[in-house]
């Protein structure tokens, strides 16, 4: 290629994007990192060392964050897979209606997080709930679900699977339908069933398919806020509070400085968990 | 899969029951939710409160949408009012910066691509600095402003968009580059004449779905936009919640008429929606 043409593309043509995404991404990431070590009220700053942070190990609830942040995302993650991989499965198979299914799962991916918080918050209340009376009927007692402090977090990340799921098998059926064909027909003729063809070919091979779902999943998880916001405004109490809703709450009470620790402690903890984990599974996948 | 195609009886009768057990789990999982929201809106407000799913015994739909757009001075129009201005603006910035991203990610060769692949990444997993950006809006004077969630939406948004170009770009043969110089263009009239034309496709993807994203935002409207007249439509839902604790027949209209935008994107552009989400997360 010659050099008039390598130099057509300018790098001037980024001075777009860069301003944008300079000014109000990148810059306010770094000055976080200076901020949190300080008591801020946006206007005057005062230097205190690692205070907020250690405040944030040191009160329960705000050290509450981490654990229901963690729990919430375990539970998305692992959920989201196992039921998309089953959902990718059974709407792969020769089935008339699965253009038809596919479309209703996908379907709440694109309604807001607000309208999903409001519509389970009424589905999932006690006594007159949905959910409690269908499974009244079986005769089972359904519990508080967003009431009782110590499952408040679990129903919300059940939603949050709820709303989710369908962009996983959406995921999930691109990667099955992308096996070819062949594989299976061999496996037949070896005498295989179906259980050996899911378990031998379908998932070790969708197994990159996967690893997307768990990566994203795991992002979305770390920095939920708006259905916790929204089912439970972090109760009863602080219960089921996540470190994003705990941003909010300090930053409404006007702790800057602290809200701000919150937010590079959520960085360091997607930096550290995300990328060795996301490393970790693309390593696997070259060595298989 | 060649399981599917065998046409014995017990074959056969394992497919019938799969549809069946499909056709079960998916309505009654993903549909019910749906029904619920629309019955619900449709009742006066003393039926609504019972959270059942029967059918509305008296119809109130027209009532409940006209009383849930006049309330509060008829907040909800200025919402969506709001909500289309600020998805409108940050979109047309999305497809004006992120393609010119893209086709320089795309065509330089070198450690350039790599330094703006290794920030695009960084901005699709590292969640924003709150108050940190609001410092700087203030700063600007953007704080609590129009242009200000505009231009914050448009940057939290560059990454995924940016990425969505430039698989989109990779697909442009490079000789074309090549003619227009012989031909004398320069780098933005190369872009403008040549590469942004053709990029028509993953134009309307791009626009489908930053729609859906942005105008369904909650968290940042919530932070980078308060103020009793910078109402955004998903942060009205929000606010009506508190307020309609007794008259959850609106509450319904209104996630209903929250929802309806969306609805109809999908219907139209199904595929687009699909196929976009599904390009931008694989590649990232």
């Amino acid at each position: 290629m010659s050099k008039n043409v390598k130099s057509v593309y300018s790098y001037t043509l980024l001075i777009p994007a860069a301003i944008v995404y300079v000014t109000f991404f990148i810059v306010p990431t770094v000055f976080s990192f200076f901020f949190s070590l300080t008591r801020w009220t946006l206007i005057e700053w005062e230097f205190i060392g690692l205070e907020n942070f250690i405040r944030f190990l040191k009160e329960p609830q705000l050290f509450i964050g981490f654990k229901n942040t963690l729990i919430f995302t375990v539970v998305t993650c692992v959920l989201k897979v196992i039921f998309g991989v089953m959902l990718a499965v059974l709407l792969t198979m020769n089935i008339k209606t699965k253009h038809f299914l596919r479309s209703v799962i996908f379907f709440p991916t694109l309604i807001s997080f607000v309208a999903v918080g409001i519509t389970f918050k009424v589905l999932m209340h006690p006594t007159s709930g949905w959910i409690n009376q269908m499974l009244g009927l079986l005769g089972i007692s359904g519990p508080n679900w967003l009431g009782s402090p110590r499952i408040a977090i679990y129903s919300v990340a059940l939603v949050d699977v709820w709303k989710g799921v369908g962009f996983a098998t959406v995921i999930l059926i691109a990667g099955i339908m992308s096996i070819p064909k062949h594989y299976y027909e061999a496996l037949e003729i070896d005498g295989g069933n179906r259980w050996n063809a899911f378990w031998h070919i379908t998932l070790p091979l969708t197994r990159p398919a996967i690893n997307i779902i768990l990566t994203l999943s795991m992002i979305y998880g770390m920095r939920t806020f708006d259905l916790v916001w929204t089912m439970t405004g972090g109760g009863p109490g602080f219960s089921s509070d996540v470190i994003a809703s705990i941003i909010y709450k300090q930053y409404q009470a006007g702790f800057y400085g602290l809200s701000t620790a919150g937010n590079v402690l959520l960085f360091l903890a997607v930096m550290l968990i995300v990328f060795p984990f996301y490393k970790f599974l693309t390593r696997k996948e070259v060595s298989v | 899969m060649r399981y599917g195609l065998q046409s014995g009886t017990r074959t056969r009768f394992f497919l019938w029951s799969v549809e069946l057990v499909a056709m079960v789990i998916c309505t009654v999982f993903f549909l019910v939710p749906f029904y619920f929201i629309i019955v619900n809106s449709f009742k006066t407000s003393s039926e609504a409160a019972q959270f059942s799913m029967s059918w509305p015994k008296e119809f109130r739909m027209i009532e409940n949408f006209v009383e849930v757009f006049t309330v509060r001075d008829h907040m909800l129009l200025l919402a969506y009012y709001n909500s289309t201005i600020i998805t409108l603006f940050s979109i047309l910035i999305l497809i004006f910066v992120c393609s010119l991203t893209g086709f320089v990610m795309q065509r330089r060769r070198g450690k350039g691509p790599l330094v703006i692949q290794f920030l695009i990444l960084a901005g699709l997993m590292v969640p924003p600095a709150i108050v940190p950006t609001i410092w700087v809006l203030d700063s600007l004077g953007l704080f609590k402003t129009m242009p200000g969630i505009i231009l914050v939406m448009a940057a939290l948004n560059i990454p995924f968009t940016t990425i969505l170009y430039s698989g989109f770009i990779s697909t442009i043969p490079r000789e074309i580059d090549e003619a227009a110089v012989i031909d004398g263009c320069g780098s933005w009239r190369l872009y403008f004449h040549i590469i942004f034309p053709l990029l028509k496709p993953i134009h309307s993807t791009v626009i489908i779905l930053s729609s859906v994203l942005v105008f369904n935002d909650f968290v940042h409207p919530l932070y980078f936009f308060p103020g009793a007249e910078n109402v955004t439509v998903q942060l009205t839902l929000y606010n009506f919640m508190s307020m309609y604790r007794t008259e959850w027949n609106l509450l319904f209209a209104n996630v209903l008429l929250v929802t309806i935008p969306p609805m109809i994107l999908f219907l139209f552009f199904n595929r687009k929606i699909v196929d976009g989400m599904m390009a931008g997360s694989i590649k990232g």
